[in-house]
């Protein structure tokens, strides 16, 4: 009877019964700056190594949001002088580079590791030293990226950084055309994070099948877990192909090969193929943790369980293996087949089907409810129409022949900044509105919240509405000026104008977090009266997150507690 | 089939009306006459795009206008309220029936996108080629363009000269596209979608103007520094016009014997490397044949109004117009920059 | 309320818990991810094969290494018969096999180290050649340096067998390396098959 004993959430864990492991009196001491920062630096834990990761993410996001500004600053005006075209094209590389691999993947990854495990009610992840390992890889990963500006030339030279857009195409990435190191720093940093999120997912996926805690059946795993065993996954096979192609563009700059090499048969078609192999599921890498983030957030905020549960596991579950064959939707204008051009058109229209059904479950579970919109909700449900928005802009580049006409415009960045913004950074702003009261015991200021939710969302809306426009009217993308007589000034003077609120919703979520960091309302340990397993413990949880081992019955083990009378699981199949 | 139905019954009012929405604040401030819309297609590739894009609108706004619907309704109708007592909502855990049906309706919409797509797809992309078409084999460059019209002789640059065409005697323009060096991409909107230019993977693109007049267009695929300014100019010319255009440009240079002096410059300080003059010893291919320079509007691909004063500037330093352009500064001295520039005046 | 037990549904009594070893699973994603990378290669094998420009072509320079891939393929076996020997507790026999595996293992190394000599000084294909030399060392360097990571593995195995450190508890983590070598030797299959039958 003793394990299946759960911790109460209303009184503090070290209170209870089976005390053996809290016996430890409450460190009370002041540690010195050299203490707190060895702690954080050796440390395996992965709430810190989740607190660690968002950290990292949230400061490359400042730095490719403040790249991000410097760009509308130049495409405000025609012909503006702003940046020169260098400065512009490396800005604009860095900025899709570090969002991408520095700000989407670490993010994500640090939802990963810090809610998996308390998901599961288990101690940490299953390799908690790789997990280390995988972190700082992928921080020197960044780093390296980011030294490019420095050490880009070498030392001889003037400092340079990539510039050759996050998508590298070949042959412009050979060494007759990117002369200097640049390109270089781009693969290998890339190559090097690239080792840190294999490993972290290996650490994802093995924690969530061999570490979850009694009576916790692969059905009853909240839809946050199963989401992430389904992105590692998909990691694990979109990450390699994109290491294998950078390894082979090094052997083309370093040894002489010929991969991607036009001038000795080499085909620069086929670095299309492989970076895209990667590329298209990476965005299904990046927007499945949102989904993870609705399906905790929605539900509770909702005051509903969510509804579908199987669908929801069957289509996220299908959308990971039809993204696997969608890539060449990339390449409707590089003179595919017919034959080709309508299968990848096909396929890509296939994603709607399993998206659509996450989207119906969503309304579903709100359906009935009673929704509190409090900020994590009004993110989450801005994502949910944002997030609509850009799978129907999808539908419309799925078509082959108006792909011809949107491809590379205008009209495509922003139908993956709805995507990347609209719902993931969206999503994860929620999560984090959500979740940091469990990290750090306090909750984010509600006001500053509402204030960022709404400059944010407004600011967004004013920049990716209006970008769609451009691209209709026949501006291509990566283009560091723009002709007066084109009719694009009006309205890329709007973007900008929306890209600069936005990033004053930023700056008033970081000033948020370090104010609610010192005096934010006390959050104990379940201030959202929620179900799942992390909000059983204390806020922070202690370092072992458990004092025992949590037994569950169902897939919502607080609702159980909270409703003796209505478990769960008499209604789960 | 309902969606021909649909198709057929499209009208100016929802054109308008989403025209209106996405492009008022453009239009607010008076219709740009060159904005390469592509709602604004003259030639048949780009009017087919044009009216499957009003059809994918209409299912896709109709898609956006029942979820959207549906999310403000929930987001108004299940707010938690002041009232509402402590009571948890009713759990409901899911709906074999109702998810069925969420997910039949998805996919007849998907086959019904697809199945119009791939028509259209198979109709642009395997067109069979008329025998009146006119063939133009265009070389992309960093950053300019070469056309070459191996028919009638003719090896232009960055302005594209192509017939008029109708629907009784049509006369296409069927283009090979080549690259030089990295990827390119040729999208001029008004004209037909985009299609690129890779190095070792020749592509083909066909256009049928049906307007004379000029449309104008961009490179659509980052290559290098001066992507932005690699611009297309595409002169739909009437019959007669288009005729004159091709007979002055199979002329070898003119020679004229009063700029001798700027034509020993060109022929002294390298140009002739990279620039060919018909007629003369100049036959470099790197950069743009300047037999018929003067007979063209713009220089740099699109960028300077063609000019004796924007001409020399370009000599003396292209970098303070398309800084990363490939045309270095040939230091040359003011004498010399006036000799040639005179010379190159003559080029008509 | 601190006092109330969560119910059990009734069928978790009846099965014990029992979750899979998380070395396994680890290993059986990290194959996963490999297998990608080695897809990759492989694809850009097939898509080159016959697009060189220029000689030597593979039918000119290669021959098949069997003496090799037999000695490949059988360290497969005699792992086998090491992890076997290890679960039963001998650890004599172990420590034999898996010697014999590191051996074998070596002598495929020293046979492409030797098949790789000839190429580049007497038949003169490098990686810079043309597009074969490019994607036929990029390949076989790529499973090479698989085999070598391999071999580390099993030494450092090796050594702690020989100094006694190795105990019958440890079955299921040399498992897990012997499944990484198992996937070395199927991998080879695949370039053999690619590179020495298909592409010759």
């Amino acid at each position: 009877m003793a394990d299946s004993t759960f911790p109460n959430p209303a009184v503090p864990i070290a209170g209870g019964a089976h005390g053996a492991l809290d016996v430890t009196p409450p460190d009370v001491r002041k540690h010195s700056v050299l203490e707190i920062l060895h702690s954080w630096i050796t440390t395996v834990d992965h709430k810190k190594l989740g607190i660690l990761y968002m950290l990292y993410g949230i400061f490359f996001l400042l730095v490719a949001g403040a790249e991000a500004i410097a760009i509308r600053i130049q495409l405000a005006v025609p012909n503006n002088h702003f940046l020169s075209p260098q400065v512009y094209n490396r800005f604009f590389t860095m900025h899709g580079t570090t969002m991408v691999f520095l700000v989407g993947m670490t993010m994500i990854f640090g939802f990963a590791n810090y809610l998996v495990p308390l998901m599961i009610g288990a101690r940490d992840m299953a390799f908690p030293r790789l997990n280390a390992f995988s972190f700082w890889v992928t921080a020197f990963g960044g780093l390296l990226l980011y030294y490019s500006f420095l050490g880009g030339s070498g030392l001889y030279g003037v400092g340079n950084a990539p510039d050759v857009g996050w998508f590298a195409y070949a042959p412009l990435t050979a060494r007759a055309f990117s002369p200097g190191h640049a390109t270089d720093y781009w693969a290998i940093a890339l190559i090097v994070s690239g080792f840190g999120t294999v490993g972290t997912a290996i650490n994802v996926v093995a924690t969530a099948l061999c570490m979850r805690c009694k009576g916790m059946t692969l059905m009853r795993m909240p839809l946050f877990v199963w989401l992430f065993v389904v992105v590692s996954g998909l990691t694990l096979v979109t990450i390699t192909p994109l290491t294998a192609a950078q390894i082979m563009l090094l052997v083309d700059r370093y040894l002489g090969g010929h991969f991607f090499d036009t001038q000795a048969g080499g085909s620069a078609v086929a670095w299309m193929h492989f970076f895209w192999i990667f590329g298209h599921p990476e965005v299904y890498v990046l927007v499945l943790p949102a989904f993870a983030i609705a399906n905790e957030v929605i539900p509770v905020f909702s005051r509903k369980a969510i509804f579908g549960y199987a669908a929801m596991v069957a289509a996220s579950v299908g959308i990971a293996f039809v993204s696997l064959g969608v890539w060449a939707h990339h390449m409707f204008t590089v003179g595919m087949t017919s034959a080709s051009n309508a299968f990848f058109t096909l396929s890509t229209m296939l994603v709607g089907i399993p998206t659509g059904i996450k989207i119906f479950n969503w309304l579903a579970t709100m359906w009935g409810g009673r929704i509190r919109f409090a900020t994590p909700m009004l993110f989450l449900t801005a994502f949910v129409f944002q997030f609509l928005l850009s799978g129907l802009t999808g539908i419309m580049l799925a078509v082959a022949p108006w792909n011809w006409q949107l491809h590379n415009s205008y009209f495509v960045i922003a139908h993956f900044h709805y995507v990347l913004v609209g719902a993931i950074v969206t999503a994860i702003f929620g999560g984090i509105y959500y979740w940091f009261p469990k990290a750090t015991g306090r909750m984010l200021n509600e006001r500053l919240g509402k204030w960022h939710f709404w400059l944010f969302t407004i600011g967004f809306h004013i920049t990716f509405d209006v970008m769609h426009i451009p691209g209709l009217l026949g501006m291509p993308r990566s283009i560091y000026t723009y002709e007066a007589d084109r009719g694009w000034g009006t309205l890329n003077m709007i973007v900008s104008i929306g890209g600069v609120i936005q990033g004053i919703a930023v700056l008033i979520f970081a000033y948020n977090m370090i104010v609610s960091l010192r005096s934010g309302e006390k959050a104990g340990n379940d201030p959202w009266d929620a179900w799942t397993l992390e909000w059983a413990t204390s806020s922070p949880p202690p370092d072992y997150n458990f004092a025992t081992d949590p037994v569950v019955s169902s897939r919502r083990p607080l609702w159980d507690l909270k409703h003796p009378e209505d478990p769960d699981w008499k209604y789960e199949a | 089939m309902p969606w021909q139905w649909l198709w057929k019954t499209r009208n100016a009012i929802f054109a308008a009306a989403l025209l209106a929405f996405c492009c008022g604040i453009v239009f607010a401030q008076g219709p740009q006459a060159a904005t390469p819309s592509i709602f604004t297609p003259a030639s048949t590739p780009a009017t087919e795009i044009n009216n499957l894009s009003y059809f994918v609108l209409e299912i896709t706004g109709g898609i956006f206008l029942v979820v959207g619907g549906l999310l403000v309704y929930v987001i108004i109708r299940y707010r938690a309220r002041d009232t509402d007592d402590n009571r948890e909502p009713a759990q409901i855990y899911g709906s074999n029936q109702v998810e069925l049906a969420w997910t039949v309706i998805p996919v007849l919409i998907v086959v019904v996108l697809f199945l119009t797509t791939a028509r259209m797809i198979f109709a642009i992309q395997d067109a069979p080629k008329p025998k009146a078409a006119l063939d133009v084999t265009t070389v992309a460059h960093q950053f300019w363009w070469e056309y070459r019209y191996p028919a009638l002789g003719v090896v232009a640059a960055n302005e594209l000269h192509v017939p008029l065409s109708n629907t009784q005697d049509p006369k296409p323009t069927y283009m090979k596209l080549l690259s030089a060096d990295v990827d390119h991409s040729y999208w001029v909107p008004q004209l037909s979608g985009k299609v690129d230019l890779i190095p070792n993977h020749p592509n083909e693109l066909w256009i049928d103007p049906m307007r004379a007049g000029l449309y104008v267009g961009q490179c659509a695929q980052f290559c290098g520094a001066q992507h932005a300014k690699m611009l297309l100019r595409v002169y739909v010319d009437t019959p007669d016009q288009f005729a004159a255009w091709v007979k002055n440009q199979q002329q070898d240079g003119v020679q004229d014997p009063s700029v001798a002096a700027g034509r020993r410059v060109f022929e002294t300080q390298a140009c002739m490397n990279c620039h060919a003059v018909r007629g003369t010893a100049a036959t470099g291919r790197f950069g743009p044949d300047l037999t018929h320079l003067m007979s063209r509007d713009t220089l740099a691909s699109g960028i300077l109004h063609n000019n004796k004063e924007n001409l020399r500037q370009w000599i003396k330093n292209p970098d303070s117009f398309k800084p990363g352009s490939l045309m270095p500064a040939m230091q040359l001295s003011d004498d010399q920059l006036d000799q040639l520039t005179a010379y190159l005046s003559t080029l008509k | 309320m601190s006092a109330i037990p969560l119910t059990p549904h009734v069928s978790d009594h009846q099965h014990p818990w029992h979750l899979p070893y998380r070395g396994r699973i680890g290993m059986y994603c990290l194959i996963l991810g490999e297998s990608a990378i080695f897809i990759i290669f492989v694809l850009a094998y097939v898509f080159y094969i016959g697009k060189s420009l220029t000689g030597p072509t593979p039918q000119q320079v290669l021959e098949v290494p069997i003496f090799n891939s037999i000695c490949l393929l059988s360290s497969s076996v005699t792992i086998w018969l090491a992890e076997r020997n290890l679960e039963h507790r001998k650890m004599k026999p172990f420590a034999l096999w898996w010697a014999l595996t590191i051996v074998l293992g070596l002598i495929f190394l020293v046979g492409t180290g030797m098949e790789w000599h000839t190429l580049i000084y007497e038949k003169g294909l490098t990686v810079s050649t043309n597009l074969f030399g490019t994607t036929f060392y990029s390949l076989v360097g790529l499973h090479a340096s698989h085999v070598i990571f391999g071999l580390i593995g099993l030494s450092l195995v090796l050594i702690f067998t020989l100094t006694g450190h190795v105990k019958e508890e440890h079955a299921e983590r040399i498992q897990v390396l012997a499944l990484y070598w198992h996937f070395v030797d199927a991998i080879w299959i695949v370039v053999f098959t690619v590179v020495y039958i298909i592409g010759r």
